[in-house]
């Protein structure tokens, strides 16, 4: 075996220590995208809430259900489906780095959950207040 | 050696013989059983099998499968769309694999469910009553609460593990 080049070592050292961050590059870019939207839908927009995400996480919205119905109340622990009891990984991506890492998985289950839970999609505004809420969490 | 003796030797021989036999075939066909690869889909796994257990696809006719493609949106009272591509790989996935026994065929509901079926209901008879009340199960399509291996296809009766509460 070859021994390692000094540029590897370098290049792998430092992959170490930059991927703790390499967690949240995604869900912040996420992020960008809904604070573009809903500046868009509200020339007013004043930022997104931790506080406000974090209500609109835990309560329901007229139906059976919460976002914390299956998502716990703290994601950073595992939830569990609510209808069929299978595990859910924990929501937050300081506790699962694959959470908001591609942007495509994470708008359908938007989609699909908020249909659930509220009976219509989330406003960039709802969207973008709890992913900095669930960003937040530690 | 009297001809009785040779004629009850023969007997024996031919018995051990037969014994051997039958207990091979019988457990050739539970290995068998047990290696029958089920059929996987990666789109149908992530799609589908992160709500509930990726059910084998043997498991409902074509039908059925056609009818639960065409109601994602209302899944039971949940909303389970998946977009075109997906939609179409999973549903000609599902298309070529799904059962063909009459068994599967008994399936009922809108659209049909697994847990319906005649089988279904007869090799579940002795643990209705802990699914039913059990809070962990929760409910009869949470096969993985009682089966640990559902998710790799694997349903062996001497593998159930139903949980106490």
């Amino acid at each position: 075996m070859q021994p390692l080049s000094p540029t590897f070592a370098i290049l792998a050292l430092a992959s170490l220590v930059w991927m703790p961050n390499a967690a949240y590059a995604a869900p912040r870019d996420l992020l960008a995208g809904y604070e573009a939207a809903a500046r868009q839908a509200a020339p007013a927009f004043a930022g997104f809430s931790a506080a406000r995400g974090a209500r609109f996480f835990q309560e329901p919205h007229g139906g059976e259900w919460s976002c914390a119905t299956c998502h716990t109340p703290a994601p950073i622990t595992a939830g569990k489906h609510a209808r069929t009891g299978k595990a859910i990984a924990p929501l937050a991506p300081g506790a699962n780095p694959e959470r908001f890492a591609d942007a495509a998985s994470a708008e359908k289950w938007f989609r699909r959950n908020c249909n659930d839970v509220l009976g219509r999609e989330c406003t960039a505004l709802e969207k973008g207040d709890v992913l900095t809420w669930l960003i937040s969490l530690k | 050696m009297t001809p009785d003796l040779r004629r009850r030797i023969f007997d024996l021989v031919v018995w051990i013989g037969s014994l051997v036999v039958a207990g091979g075939l019988l457990a050739g066909e539970a290995l068998a059983e047990r290696a029958r690869p089920v059929a996987d889909n990666s789109a149908y796994r992530t799609e589908c099998g992160a709500c509930h257990v990726a059910f084998p696809p043997s498991l409902l006719p074509a039908t059925a499968w056609r009818a639960q493609m065409a109601s994602l949106a209302r899944h039971y009272g949940v909303d389970a769309s998946v977009d075109a591509a997906a939609a179409r790989e999973i549903g000609a996935f599902l298309d070529a694999n799904a059962g063909r026994d009459r068994g599967v065929a008994t399936a009922t509901g809108e659209p049909p469910r697994i847990t319906t079926s005649g089988w279904f209901v007869r090799e579940h008879r002795e643990a209705a009553n802990a699914i039913r009340t059990s809070a962990t199960v929760k409910s009869a399509s949470n096969c993985g609460a009682c089966h640990p291996a559902a998710d790799r296809g694997q349903f062996d009766e001497h593998a159930v593990r139903v949980p106490r509460s």
